[in-house]
């Protein structure tokens, strides 16, 4: 291999990207958008959950009862109605997630010391999201069961045997992801992805490009190697690429506040090796198809979906049925997300990540090797 | 060991493009510091034959040996002593002209201290000194035709490719450019040029002509015009030219007549003596006849003559192998 060589390549390359302001704002300006739009809209919180009441009891014990929903960050109480049907629309309107439907008798049992039924109406149109719902109002009630149980008014009256009952105090403890914040994992992974798919989107277009503009004839016709035009191709895009990274993590620091626990030195060293892999497969289908159009649709399809469903970047791999989770382990994207989620959020050091980072290794050479390969400088 | 005074050797060379045959067994040979001109129409096989040399496409059979390399085995030796100028203009649109000059420079891996000198000479030669700095795009045809050969020729190679140089570039454009190629030619570079104007064909020390993938003749422009023409040809200046192509058409032995301005040429089948007979009916008809006589052919002449021979040959092989 000749540096002059590709030296002269890669010069030629970046004046070309410079002066096309197209493939510079796809290069820049897109991966930057996509963390934008994908970081604000995939948020996986549930809080301030639109509820209607109907309070039927309309006492002092109902109102302290309707105010502990109020007070939490969960819950957003919209309005108060009186019937039953107005309720109900509010829930069929879409202008509320939960109802909540206190007795007649709310005070009055309470005082006796007897089991309230309290109703809550979920919109379970979004399964998971009315779980999580759920799972807060049984939360709140249970602080509040165990509140009242400990008011003297309610032991007077409470049943001797469910008073003696051991209370079994659970105190949790998170790690790694202290306030349970999904856009702590989300970015780091959304970072990986957006990576996967630019990068390859890049280099897609680029011996597509010398094909259809008829560049490639005269160039085929020197004697250069195809891993100088290989190496002098992908040297630009991968500075470009690193450009992207700093961008996406100073993105991820200032714009959406996500603590980077790791080692910077080991997430830009990851990102260089995927960075070879990901541009390496646009370069490849850029070879195959020598068609910009044909190349960045399959670079699109072949990096996003996977990247996007099987990386564990939003969808937990262990939850996934056998035959997928084997599948998921040809997925360059699944061993980047690992490594930058563990990098962010569990600050961890390379020995953790030794399996994951010699996988890179190997498939960006074997990407690089295919289409040292497959390049041939002949017309046909 | 005596050297080898060709510098291009082609033997028997064919190229398929599933059932099409686009080069059909050629064979010929270059001299070292000729021009050698491919000439023939469009689709006829040039570009294809050119591709084989310069190693970017594999010929289907046959053998082609390029400054002692072999085509099929080490297209990359030849690569590294030839330059090539493909048919479409390929240099880079959006680069400036001392970029793709700079680039080119690079790829042939011109020593540092020679490359200046070796851009300063191309850009001269090109007359693109006032426009170094615009992008290639804004340049007019002759212009980029002349860098893209002075991108072919920046590492002074030994055999130069060139397809259809000159097309679609204006007459004076085209003066200049073939005085390069001749002071090339001068200092011992060997040209392998195509080309399907005739008049260019006159500035080439040898000729083929190929047609429908086949060579039909080759040979110099002087040789060519005696030697392959497979008639005579005559020329008469008479009055009524028209009427006159009309009544000579039945005469034996003519081939063929083209007008020529007000003169006509007859191609007539070889050592009939026609003149009498012409001269006869013409008067016949009350057309008088001022001149005739036997004449030098010129290229077209030679290669309209070839090209129909070949048709009615091919015709006749497959009549016979229908019926």
């Amino acid at each position: 291999m000749n540096l002059r060589r590709v030296k002269a390549v890669a010069k030629k390359e970046m004046i070309q990207i410079l002066r096309d302001w197209r493939s510079l704002g796809m290069a820049i300006a897109m991966p930057l958008l996509l963390l934008i739009l994908f970081g604000y809209a995939l948020t996986l919180d549930v809080d301030q959950v639109a509820t209607v009441v109907l309070d039927r009891d309309r006492t002092q014990v109902s109102a302290d009862f309707v105010s502990r929903f109020g007070r939490s960050r969960y819950f957003n109480i919209r309005e108060h109605v009186s019937t039953y049907e107005a309720l109900q629309r509010m829930i069929d309107s879409g202008k509320a997630q939960m109802g909540l439907v206190i007795p007649y008798d709310f005070s009055e049992k309470i005082n006796k010391g007897e089991e309230i039924p309290v109703q809550v109406i979920l919109d379970g149109s979004d399964s998971n999201t009315a779980t999580i719902i759920l799972g807060y109002v049984e939360g709140l009630v249970q602080i509040y069961a165990l509140d009242l149980s400990r008011t003297p008014q309610y032991r007077v009256y409470s049943h001797p045997v469910k008073r003696s009952l051991p209370l079994v105090d659970l105190q949790t403890r998170v790690w790694f992801n202290a306030e349970l914040e999904s856009k702590n994992y989300i970015i780091p992974g959304l970072i990986a992805v957006i990576m996967m798919v630019i990068a390859a989107l890049l280099t897609s277009l680029t011996i597509a490009r010398e094909w259809e503009r008829g560049s490639m004839e005269q160039l085929i016709s020197t004697p250069i190697k195809n891993m100088e035009l290989i190496v002098g191709k992908l040297l630009p895009y991968f500075f470009i690429g690193l450009l992207d990274v700093s961008l996406s993590v100073a993105m991820g620091q200032f714009v959406f506040q996500v603590p980077l626990r790791g080692n910077l030195l080991l997430l830009f060293g990851s990102s260089a090796i995927f960075l070879v892999g990901a541009l390496g497969l646009g370069f490849l289908l850029s070879v195959v198809t020598r068609s910009q159009l044909l190349a960045s649709q399959l670079a699109m399809v072949v990096t996003f979906l996977p990247a996007f469903l099987l990386s564990g970047f939003m969808y937990s791999i262990s939850n996934m049925p056998k035959a997928i989770q084997v599948l998921t382990y040809l997925i360059p994207a699944r061993y980047f997300v690992t490594i930058l989620k563990g990098i962010y959020l569990k600050g961890i050091g390379p020995k953790v990540i030794v399996a994951e980072g010699v996988f890179l290794v190997l498939f960006s050479l074997g990407v690089i090797a295919i289409s040292n390969r497959k390049f041939k400088k002949k017309l046909v | 060991m005596a050297s080898n005074p060709f510098v291009v050797e082609v033997e028997s060379l064919v190229k398929r493009f599933g059932s099409f045959v686009a080069v059909d067994q050629i064979s010929f040979q270059v001299e070292a510091g000729r021009i050698f001109g491919f000439l023939g129409p469009n689709g006829s096989g040039k570009s294809t034959t050119i591709r084989m040399l310069c190693g970017i496409l594999m010929p289907t059979s046959g053998r082609a040996m390029v400054s002692g390399f072999d085509v099929i085995r080490e297209p990359e030796r030849i690569k590294e002593r030839i330059g090539y100028m493909s048919q479409k203009f390929s240099l880079y649109d959006d680069l400036t002209v001392r970029e793709n000059i700079r680039f080119y420079s690079g790829l042939y891996r011109i020593p540092r201290e020679k490359s200046a000198e070796r851009a300063r000479w191309v850009i001269d030669m090109a007359g693109l000194s006032e426009r170094e700095d615009s992008l290639t795009r804004e340049l007019s045809g002759g212009w980029k035709q002349r860098l893209a050969l002075g991108c072919a020729i920046l590492h002074e190679p030994p055999i130069l490719f060139l397809d259809e140089p000159t097309s679609g570039v204006d007459p004076v454009s085209r003066r200049n450019f073939w005085q390069l190629i001749n002071t090339l030619s001068d200092k011992g570079v060997t040209v392998f040029v195509t080309t399907h104007y005739m008049e260019e064909a006159e500035y080439c020390d040898t000729l083929a002509l190929i047609y429908r993938g086949r060579i039909v003749a080759q040979g110099s422009p002087g040789s060519l015009k005696t030697e392959a023409m497979p008639e005579d040809v005559y020329e008469i200046e008479c009055g009524e030219p028209m009427g006159a192509m009309e009544i000579l058409k039945e005469v034996k032995g003519i081939r063929e007549i083209a007008l020529f301005g007000k003169l006509l040429h007859l191609m007539v089948e070889k050592d009939v003596a026609v003149a009498d007979e012409v001269k006869r009916v013409l008067e016949s008809h009350g057309i008088p006849l001022k001149r005739v006589f036997k004449t030098t052919p010129s290229l077209e002449d030679v290669f309209v003559a070839l090209v129909k021979e070949d048709d009615r040959k091919r015709l006749r092989s497959e009549v016979q192998k229908a019926a």
